[in-house]
């Protein structure tokens, strides 16, 4: 296979001892940008436009392009403005923002400086999930603590007219905060409960001022793209997919880790990569973006290419870049039962059909692997997932729905087999090869 | 022993000026945290309210917040909080088989703690956010990854 341009933006110096240093960060290049708006030679509106001319999108899952969403906020309006970056990581199989945070923190320090600078914002919270409070948050704060000491943030920062100040927030264990009205209704202090939109954020966020809520990996990929400039960033990338993508690549696969790699790389170069399938068995199924999207068999996923484009014509969605590989040995009805399990766990029951769906899914699902399930069960999980898809206030009720009705989809054969064999998988090995 | 000391409530005030005026309900979750540490992993009705006292909103307020996010434990637990990863990740790659075998170890189930309150084993229903290194169990809040039967014997022999 050709060399592949690896860990061109967020990873940059993952391979540098200390990689989480300023010193370190500064040798790729670090903070150039942020002086270069702290000299006076960036206007606001030329950063929103370089980044909408990148063609970065939010990595958090829904894919919306980054710069269009600053566009939105009310710049010019007098009053407190917000960012907040959203390091909730806990889309199941995603994992890198894990390693921005622990291996770049400054990237993410300065892509927020730079987006709050764009926006007008002047205040900036990290909410980073609250298992990360050993590692990942000491190094972000650390990050932030050493950004202050070289005057890169504070009040009239170098007596450019410029204030911002960071604070990093931890969470408490609860997935539902990954969702932006969430995420602020925790940082609130409150539960995690998303809120009727619209307003939208822009006009009514934290405290009911203008904020916009990033993803780490965008706001990290920021600094770079205004440093190398919207081409280079494009570039890396394909059509309405620029610059590059971090894959958490997990499950059956030889060498699992975080990729950074251009997107539009396609599936199969990403599987050599990778390793292949762990023990060179059979590729069964992968699920390209987080448990959330739609699952894809083997002979369509090989087909493709990971870029938002061609996992959408194909019939799932590029997601968090979370790429969970399944081999022949995988039971798909486990399989859909434990991701129907989190989504009942970690529904917030705001919602009648997310709060009930879920938990009957569930159900339905143990029935028929321990023998109990009847065919009519079959469509009536489809039709219970119908019932969530667009009928909650947040998205978490389309992320229950569609893992059932992919796999269900696809996958018809294993949960019948399974309903008329009294509970009997039609894979003979157990689902879980031990690794 | 007061688990609101000093310490606790300067940290608790340096949590505050975060926020804005009036916004204290922000500091919540991070005094929550603090006094969970302080609590030996749990949190009490009383303690409860004495982080709403002193952040000064009703109480109501912390409870929700206590109740609501799962790494808070309003129950005694063990001292030692073991998370194992079950998520889709970890479970292609053998979770099952690790919450197995810890299970029969210390004769307890999954959201259960050991008897001479060494071990608290969470019911854990989330993603960790190490997929990579499945299959993974969170110790205390460190991280271990591609754990196997052997090691997780040795993780689980060094908490005291």
């Amino acid at each position: 296979m050709n060399s592949l341009a690896e860990n061109l933006v967020c990873f940059n110096t993952f391979n540098e001892s200390e990689s989480w240093s300023i010193e370190t960060y500064k040798k790729f290049g670090g903070y150039e940008a942020w002086e270069k708006i702290l000299k006076g030679e960036l206007s606001p509106e030329k950063v929103i436009e370089e980044v909408k001319a990148s063609g970065l999108r939010g990595r958090g899952g829904a894919g919306f392009p980054t710069g269009l969403k600053w566009s939105f906020m009310p710049r010019s309006q007098p009053g407190q403005k917000y960012l907040v970056c959203n390091s909730d990581e806990s889309e199941p199989g995603t994992c890198h923002d894990r390693e921005v945070l622990r291996k770049n923190p400054h990237a993410l320090v300065e892509g927020m400086a730079i987006a709050a600078y764009a926006m007008g914002a002047t205040i900036a919270y990290n909410y980073i999930r609250g298992e990360f409070i050993q590692e990942p948050v000491p190094r972000f704060k650390a990050a932030i603590k050493a950004a202050y000491e070289e005057n890169l943030l504070g009040k009239d920062i170098r007596n450019s007219g410029i204030d911002f100040d960071l604070y990093a927030f931890v969470g408490a264990g609860a997935y539902i905060c990954g969702e932006e009205t969430a995420l602020l209704e925790s940082l609130e202090g409150k539960q995690g409960k998303p809120r009727f939109k619209p307003p939208f954020p822009a006009n009514f966020g934290l405290y009911g001022k203008p904020t916009t809520i990033n993803n780490t990996q965008s706001l990290a990929s920021v600094p770079s793209i205004i440093r190398n400039g919207a081409k280079w960033f494009k570039d890396i990338g394909v059509e309405n997919s620029g610059g590059t993508a971090q894959f958490s690549v997990s499950g059956h696969i030889e060498k699992p880790g975080n990729y950074e790699l251009p997107m539009g790389i396609s599936f199969k170069d990403l599987l050599e990569l990778c390793g292949g399938v762990l023990g060179g068995r059979q590729l069964k199924a992968v699920i390209p973006g987080g448990s959330s999207v739609p699952v894809m068999p083997a002979e369509v996923i090989m087909q493709c290419s990971m870029d938002y484009d061609s996992l959408q014509n194909a019939g799932s969605s590029f997601g968090t870049g979370a790429v969970i590989v399944m081999d022949e040995s995988t039971c798909m009805v486990e399989v859909l039962r434990r991701i129907a399990r989190f989504y009942m766990a970690e529904s917030c029951g705001q919602c009648t059909p997310c709060r009930e769906g879920t938990g009957w899914l569930y159900r339905m699902l143990s029935r028929i692997i321990q023998g109990q399930g009847e065919l009519s069960d079959l469509n009536q999980l489809v039709e219970v997932a119908n019932k969530i898809e667009g009928h909650t206030i947040c998205a978490l009720g389309d992320a229950a729905a569609w893992p059932v009705q992919s796999f269900l989809k696809h996958f018809y054969h294993e949960f019948e087999y399974m309903v008329k064999n009294k509970g009997q998988s039609i894979v003979k090995s157990d689902a879980e090869v031990a690794a | 022993m007061k688990i609101l000391t000093q310490d606790i409530k300067n940290k608790i005030d340096a949590l505050k000026e975060h926020f804005p005026e009036g916004r204290q309900r922000s500091a919540i979750i991070g005094a929550l945290h603090l006094i969970q540490h302080k609590n030996d992993g749990y949190l009490t009705p009383e303690l409860m309210g004495e982080v709403a006292d002193y952040i000064d909103v009703p109480a109501m307020q912390v409870y929700e917040v206590a109740t609501f996010y799962s790494m808070f434990n309003t129950k005694p637990v063990g001292r030692n909080n073991v998370a194992i990863c079950t998520n889709i990740s970890c479970m292609l790659r053998g979770a099952n088989k690790i919450v197995d075998h810890v299970e029969k170890k210390l004769g307890i189930k999954l959201g259960e703690s050991t008897k001479d309150g060494r071990i608290f084993l969470k019911k854990e229903e989330e993603c960790l956010a190490a997929c990579c290194g499945a299959p993974m169990v969170m110790v205390n809040h460190n991280y271990h990854e591609n754990i196997t039967i052997e090691r997780i014997d040795e993780i689980l022999g060094d908490l005291e």
